[in-house]
């Protein structure tokens, strides 16, 4: 069956989406995305879909159903390179898709998540607790 | 039927000369001439009258005959370059119409001593020449239309500019009532926009806008949810006092950052992108 190939960037995941998808696609990526966030502690989910160019409700759900997931896992999902013609029919679907962060392309998405990053140390001892999982 | 074409169709080929005079004398009296160039409506007529000639001699027996193709395709070509230059209907169906008199006429005197004759071919030429004359009127009609279409076209393209402000902060000032085919003008400018300049902020200046409704307001927030799924975020600026009233009177909420004025949002935009204006003292020489 095929995969989407999921890639760890840094403390970041990227998903590049280039075919259409499909049902059973979809869950096997959200399965995929779910265990690859837990085994590597990644802090953000970046979502490529710059080459997508139809979208429908149902991927729209998928976004929404990644987001929420990830959002669970304590990782931000941005959704970069979206095309003009998607996002206008996302809108007049009425899926505006609230719950995700969205970027211009893939080097903005990484700013937004590193960006994450920096409170972090500002904050706390979070980024320790990181590394170690990181190296284990 | 035929028959009464055909001795049509002779009296007006014997007659030509004489028939195109009284015509355009008929056309310089009617008025409107003036503002096209006198051979030219002589060549419009000779041009027409031997095409109609050629269509009764061809067995049509109405305007819509393929033998009266070539006089169709005439009068339409002379409506269409009347109704670009400004002429009324009535200016442009006289073209046609006033061809009647000089031919009834010819006719008249070709039978001086048959009215029956006279008033049956009468008749048969009265009802192809209003069938010519309506359909004058139709292509007529047709070019008005397009004119106002390829204006409306010009408006919504002008209307719906959108500037760079700075490096990744996009303007876009409306202008006029939002509607739902505007807004997928304005919607597809400023997606395509903040590909083209990498933007990250878009300020959408509403002082044009003469009066937001829930609907304006929707279309507005369409174009601001379009606009953050690309990645970029929107400040809207220009509100008046009036509107804002009018506003919170209809209970219509813009959920987004509002600027009283375009250079508040500008002064929010470089606060956001982390740049500062200073004011440097103007050394004068």
């Amino acid at each position: 069956m095929d995969r989407i190939p999921i890639l760890k960037l840094g403390r970041a995941l990227l998903v590049s989406i280039q075919v259409d998808i499909h049902d059973r696609l979809a869950k096997a990526l959200e399965e995929d995305l779910s265990e690859r966030i837990v085994a590597t502690g990644a802090r953000g989910v970046m979502i490529d879909i710059s080459g997508l160019e139809i979208v429908d409700s149902f991927m729209g759900r998928m976004l929404d159903n990644i987001a929420a997931v990830s959002r669970l896992l304590d990782a931000d999902t941005v959704v970069v390179g979206m095309r003009p013609a998607v996002a206008i029919t996302l809108v007049e679907l009425g899926l505006s898709l609230t719950g995700v962060k969205t970027a211009l392309n893939v080097e903005r998405g990484m700013a937004l998540i590193g960006s994450g990053q920096y409170e972090e140390i500002d904050g706390d001892d979070a980024l320790e607790g990181g590394d170690e999982r990181n190296d284990g | 039927m035929e028959d009464g074409f055909a001795t049509l169709s002779k009296i007006v080929g014997e007659r030509e000369s004489a028939i195109v005079t009284r015509w355009r004398q008929l056309l310089v009296e009617a008025g409107g001439s003036g503002r096209i160039k006198d051979a030219e409506v002589e060549k419009q007529c000779q041009d027409f009258l031997a095409s109609f000639v050629a269509g009764l001699g061809g067995g049509a027996t109405s305007a819509t005959d393929p033998a009266f193709a070539k006089a169709r395709e005439l009068l339409a070509e002379v409506s269409r370059s009347r109704a670009n230059q400004g002429f009324t209907p009535t200016e442009t169906a006289t073209f046609v119409f006033s061809l009647k008199e000089p031919l009834f006429e010819q006719v008249r005197a070709s039978y001086p001593d048959d009215a029956a004759r006279v008033a049956s071919i009468g008749w048969e030429m009265t009802q192809i020449l209003d069938q010519l004359g309506l359909y004058t009127m139709e292509v007529y009609q047709r070019s008005r239309e397009d004119v106002v279409r390829r204006q409306q076209d010009e408006i919504a393209e002008l209307s719906t500019p959108v500037v760079k402000l700075w490096e990744g902060i996009l303007a876009l000032p409306l202008i006029g009532t939002l509607d739902s085919a505007r807004t997928q003008v304005v919607m597809e400018n400023l997606l395509q926009a903040i590909v083209d300049q990498s933007a990250d902020l878009a300020i959408i200046d509403i002082t044009g806008v003469p009066t937001v409704d829930t609907l304006v307001a929707q279309h507005l927030l369409k174009t601001i949810a379009a606009a953050r799924l690309m990645g970029a975020d929107c400040i809207v600026s220009g509100i008046r006092p009036q509107i804002a009233q009018t506003m919170v009177h209809l209970g219509v909420e813009l959920d987004v950052v509002s600027k009283a004025t375009l250079a508040d949002a500008l002064a929010l935009a470089f606060q956001r992108t982390g740049r500062t204006v200073v004011r440097k003292a103007i050394a004068k020489g």
